[in-house]
């Protein structure tokens, strides 16, 4: 009897271990599958006119501005971003000690980070593309601006949460020597926290850059995307991820290898990113 | 100021230093609200993307009352619209995500917490990692050129021959659990199960995660304990660990939740885009945000309303899961730093 038990419960255990190892795998094998495709398609379509010709809709064209694009709006997301993010991060870390809305913020900045990314591109539709038709005699203009704003509203909480997390890091024998010597609050933040926590909120903002530079949905009702090669941020704006959406609802598979060669920089683009955000300064964070 | 600067006691706070004194408060006090201003961004964000999607979704929730919530017409010919399909697509698909991917990133936690040699567990954790970094949008090609016809070559025809819809007439009414199994286009790859399967890929890498670090939390002592009464690897997982741990689990599985809910771009392929009301998983349909995606660049009044109004209920949705999962989670750093 009491050896059955013995039995049973081994069984189990092996049946579990076992089961754990394939859970195990099956990620690794789906992380592999992406991966391969992507990168086999992708570099199989990859040409020299890709990054010096503009999109066409054809198979001669190539993906220029959509490049171009996407690194003025992600320029343009980061540097509204980082300051806001930087500044209500230090707010949330020094000064919130004792009110009830520091812990508040902190909670909803959370929420923010997984808020559906389509519903802020609608927001940033209202509240940047809409009004845009009292500047320009009625006519509603989407604008690499939008997109920027639209990029910014999604880093914003990843700026936010690392610039706090890295500032309560900073230990507070650092603040009592400085104000002991009379230093005013404001120069303690900015000229000693600040760079004390200086390569944690970098890894925050590249993390951010990451993030922002996959985003697709809250593009298409801000920066829309054009075919044309633009530099000025009240225009039009193509971008990497949306040209990708574009091109893989094409019904030509000509498009369609386009589509997985823009893929192919996308995510080669994004993952080395995030590989030197998380090695480059592994010591100095704690998680994303 | 003027007239006692000549007096001998005032020497120890000479006029330019008070002055400083006085500078630098104000500069505090001008540097603290700018940065509360900045805080408060946060807050309005949230605010402003339910308001203003609420204020523009108005319309629809005039013209169709409570019925919008449960109309399953969304006809743009006729101005018709109903949220029905895009909400039950939303909810087919993010329970079919959670379904698949609860349990197996429940086994890779357990596999880089219990069993993995330690020089394995850095390499394969940051791999699942990695899933998390890919774009959505390549999620989505992936699904549309890749997983989709795989759907419909091995794993449909498998299910619809299992429940035996695969002899039935398109449009014949099938019973039991065969209703949730049907499929008018046999061939056809997209429906809610491979965006469910997709987005299931998608989240894994979030919830084992989190499943991973409550995990560790778990006291030692308490482990080894059970180990020395003789418990086995797994009585030691399911009846210390978990227990131990249960809200943050579930909280992590909430956080993977409000993804897949809100996720756009890894489903606006493989869902198929239809508006046909159907219990089938094999069926195509739509989610909000594929709905949003698709239709809002050419929308018009009405239905651009109603869109900003199936917004409005995903934000409110999610906002509510992300809420639950949050607490939940707070509950445990509490528990940690007791």
């Amino acid at each position: 009897m009491s050896a059955s038990l013995y039995t049973q419960r081994r069984v189990t255990n092996i049946v579990a271990m076992v089961l754990s190892v394939a859970a195990t795998g099956v990620g690794l094998f789906f992380l592999a599958w992406i991966l391969w495709e992507t990168l086999s398609q992708g570099a199989s379509a990859l040409k020299p006119q890709l990054f010096t010709k503009i999109t066409a809709y054809r198979e001669e064209g190539g993906l220029a501005n959509a490049m171009v694009g996407s690194l003025i709006l992600n320029i343009l997301g980061i540097a509204i971003a980082t300051p806001i993010g930087v500044a209500a991060g230090t707010w949330l870390a020094e000064y919130s000690r004792r009110s009830h809305l520091g812990p508040t913020i902190r909670f909803l900045n959370d929420i923010l980070l997984s808020a559906p990314s389509i519903v802020l591109g609608l927001f940033v539709y209202t509240i940047v593309v809409l009004p845009s038709k009292y500047l320009s005699n009625g006519n509603v203009t989407f604008s690499g601006l939008a997109g920027g704003v639209a990029l910014a509203l999604i880093a914003l909480p990843v700026i936010v949460r690392t610039t706090d997390e890295m500032l309560r890091l900073v230990p507070g024998t650092l603040r009592e020597a400085a104000l002991s010597l009379g230093v005013p609050q404001w120069k303690l933040t900015t000229q000693i926290l600040i760079r004390a926590a200086r390569s944690g909120i970098v890894t925050g903002v590249l993390l951010a850059l990451a993030r922002i530079s996959g985003e697709t949905a809250p593009l298409l009702f801000t920066a829309f995307g054009n075919n044309f090669m633009t530099f000025n941020p009240l225009d039009k704006m193509p971008s990497l991820p949306q040209i990708i959406y574009e091109y893989t609802k094409d019904p030509s598979p000509d498009i369609n290898t386009l589509a997985w060669a823009g893929a192919f920089v996308l995510t080669m683009f994004v993952l080395a990113l995030s590989l030197i955000a998380r090695f480059t300064f592994r010591s100095k964070v704690s998680h994303d | 100021m003027h007239a006692t600067a000549s007096n001998a006691v005032t020497t120890l706070e000479r006029p330019a230093e008070a002055g400083r004194t006085t500078k630098d408060a104000r500069n505090d006090r001008i540097f603290g609200w700018v940065l509360k201003a900045c805080a408060l961004l946060v807050l309005l964000s949230l605010i402003g993307a339910a308001g203003s999607t609420l204020w523009l979704g108005q319309d629809a929730f005039r013209t169709f009352g409570w019925g919008f919530l449960t109309s399953a017409a969304w006809d743009p010919s006729n101005d018709q619209y109903g949220a029905l399909v895009p909400i039950m697509g939303t909810v087919g698909t993010a329970f079919i995500a959670l379904l698949v991917a609860v349990p197996i990133s429940f086994g890779i936690a357990l596999f880089l917490t219990e069993i993995a040699p330690q020089w394995l567990r850095g390499p394969v954790a940051s791999a699942i990692e990695l899933l998390a970094g890919i774009p959505s949008i390549i999620y989505g090609m992936w699904g549309l050129f890749i997983f989709a016809p795989f759907v419909a070559t091995h794993i449909k025809p498998w299910l619809m021959h299992a429940f035996g819809t695969d002899v039935l007439e398109p449009g014949q009414p099938a019973t039991g659990l065969a209703r949730f199994f049907t499929s008018d286009y046999a061939f056809f790859g997209a429906g809610v199960l491979t965006a469910g399967l997709v987005l299931a890929v998608m989240i894994i890498p979030f919830i084992s995660s989190v499943m991973r670090e409550v995990f560790q939390t778990v006291p030692t002592r308490l482990k080894e304990s059970a180990y020395a009464l003789g418990s086995s690897t797994w009585e030691v997982v399911w009846d210390i660990v978990v227990p131990y741990t249960r809200t943050a689990v579930i909280g992590g599985v909430f956080l993977g939740l409000g993804r897949a809910l809100g996720e756009t771009m890894a489903v606006a392929f493989v869902l198929g885009n239809t508006f046909k009301f159907s219990l089938s998983f094999l069926e195509t349909g739509s989610s909000i945000a594929s709905t949003i995606a698709n239709q809002f660049g050419e929308a018009e009044g009405l239905q651009r309303s109603s869109l900003m109004a199936i917004a409005f209920l995903l934000f409110v949705v999610t906002f509510i899961v992300l809420l639950i999962a949050r607490l939940m989670l707070r509950r445990l750093a509490t528990k940690e730093g007791n």
